[in-house]
């Protein structure tokens, strides 16, 4: 293991604390318990957002606390969920009495320490309501599973949500428009290589040189088939076609086309992947109205990425485009 | 004879001896099917109870010794295991109620609740490759010991053989439940990480007991 840190113990508390100092203009740092807050909450009236989950996904949560997305994240360990009591902390502290929305990723411990968090900030008089993403088409939805993972569509769920909160919108309301946009995203992502989690100091799993994981997750977990490598084109259309599938996305859908990289990967290969991906879409008639092309959702140093499709309606579109201002992802104000 | 506060404390300090020995072997029974970060939890978990322990006041009970195992847990190990062992750690000291001894059949009841607990947060039944695999076993033949009249250090020993057994038993399963789910046929062949760490802290209660009634 090779990796700019101190004590492994140390990795997230240095980090967020890091961050706070890069963004103090924008966010504040709350130590004990763990979270990180807009530096304007709570705001009176507004729904507040929390979202959080393990270490290890930068810039999710935290690089998206800010005007116009999350009041609040809230990081676990690495690929750890986060407790309940920095969650009922973040939630307390972003409650402008319109009540607080949770954005939880589908997996089990985030959405029971989100869940438990919820009891009692509900027992202190909060309304709490949750959307628990569970966009990525690799995990077959039966019951056979825990359920499909939240992975991409999360980032797109946050800034949409963000943004009518942000409008004013009540709590039902924003909650709506998140569990829409989260019924609209597809997702499915792949690595190259697997990533070492600092305390653990040995890669996640083993894969050969020249083999390819499809299917992965955001913790390293292994996905569901492994390759040998190929091209780009035809690494995308292992990721792009059980997507189009699965909602189905049809001739004449607007969407939004997000290419995500796992951490590893340079924006040159994403790029290339762009372009391929909004070709075949393109071939399909189908309209990528919006797009999103970078690291915004990763697993530490994995190589790899991820695509994610969202069908849009013309909300979603104003919301996509509503001013935004955080640290990782910032336009129109 | 039963087992009293002593036992209790000592409970929790072997089980965060044995974790903190068991650590990378639980990382790496995880990092095969999940993420592996099961035994670096678990440490950090037992690891902040150990400190409270000297603060328990004066009077207390196996119950408040398991209920500040159950808060400890809850807001210092994430993951899933956090709310899972910590229900099942809050449900045992409701079991245990105010009671100064725990006998075999109290015993019993204890660890039947802390399943229950298990079951009811992470609605996972048997054969779902999970810590309820260790503990259903563990419960029942708990139970029979105690109903054969046995003494108490014999019916935690009977749970932590029967959670041990538990525990290897998950290695051909495929998950139902939890992030092994995702892997599909792949998990089999692979221990769940749950069920062992389940195993290693039912020995550790066994354990405790054979040493405060010297058997």
């Amino acid at each position: 293991m090779k990796k700019i840190i101190n004590d492994p113990k140390d990795v997230v508390g240095e980090s967020v604390d890091g961050f706070g100092r890069a963004h103090a203009d924008l966010v504040r740092v709350e130590t004990d318990p763990l979270y990180v807050v807009r530096a304007d909450a709570p705001i009176a009236g507004k729904v507040g957002l929390v979202s959080g989950g393990g270490s290890g996904h930068e810039p999710l949560h935290a690089g998206y606390v800010g005007f116009g997305m999350l009041d609040a994240a809230v990081p676990g360990a690495v690929f750890t969920s986060p407790t309940p009591d920095p969650i009922l902390a973040a939630t307390k502290a972003v409650d402008g009495g319109a009540g607080v929305l949770h954005i939880v990723k589908n997996y089990t411990g985030d959405v029971l320490n989100f869940e438990t968090a919820a009891e009692l900030a509900a027992a202190d008089g909060i309304e709490v309501k949750a959307v628990v993403t569970n966009d990525d088409v690799a995990v077959k939805d039966s019951l056979y599973t825990a359920g499909r993972r939240g992975v991409g569509g999360t980032v797109i769920v946050e800034k949409i949500a963000g943004a009518a909160a942000e409008r004013g919108d009540s709590l039902d309301e924003v909650a709506a428009i998140a569990e829409r946009v989260n019924a609209n995203a597809r997702s499915m992502g792949l690595a190259l290589t697997p990533c070492t989690v600092p305390h653990a100091g040995e890669p996640s799993f083993e894969l050969a040189d020249d083999e390819v994981e499809i299917g992965i997750g955001i913790h390293g977990e292994p996905g569901r088939e492994r390759i040998k490598l190929e091209p780009a084109d035809a690494l995308v259309e292992r990721l792009l076609d059980p997507i189009l599938e699965d909602l189905p996305y049809a001739s004449g859908d607007r969407v939004l086309l997000f290419v995500n990289g796992m951490g590893g990967t340079p924006l040159m290969e994403l790029y290339i992947a762009y372009r391929h991906a909004a070709a075949v879409l393109d071939g399909r008639g189908i309209a990528v109205e919006r797009d999103l092309v970078g690291n915004y959702i990763t697993s530490l140093e994995m190589q790899g990425m991820s695509i994610t499709l969202v069908k849009l309606d013309d909300e979603m579109i104003e919301l996509w485009d509503a001013p935004v201002q955080t640290p990782s992802l910032r336009w129109g104000r | 004879m039963g087992l009293d506060i002593t036992w209790a404390v000592d409970w929790v300090r072997r089980s965060a001896q044995v974790i903190a020995e068991h650590r990378m072997e639980l990382i790496e029974l995880d990092r095969a099917i999940g993420d592996g970060d099961h035994g670096e939890n678990m440490d950090r978990g037992f690891q902040a109870v150990l400190p409270k322990l000297d603060d328990l006041p004066a009077g207390s009970t196996p119950g408040d010794v398991l209920k500040l195992v159950a808060t400890t847990l809850i807001s210092t190990v994430g993951g899933a295991a956090g709310p899972l062992y910590g229900t099942a750690y809050l449900r045992a000291a409701t079991a245990a109620g105010p009671a100064v001894s725990l006998g075999p059949e109290e015993l019993a009841d204890v660890l039947a609740a802390a399943r229950d607990g298990i079951v009811a947060r992470g609605k996972a039944e048997p054969g779902d490759k999970t810590m309820v695999d260790a503990w259903t076993p563990a419960v029942d033949a708990a139970r029979d010991a105690a109903e054969a009249g046995e003494d108490a250090a014999t019916v935690l020993d009977a749970a932590a053989d029967a959670a041990e057994r538990g525990a290897v038993a998950t290695e051909p399963l495929v998950a139902r439940k939890g992030r092994a789910s995702y892997l599909g046929e792949r998990a089999v062949g692979h221990r769940d990480p749950g069920a062992e760490s389940s195993a290693l802290l039912l020995r550790a209660a066994a354990d405790s007991a054979a040493a405060a009634t010297g058997s």
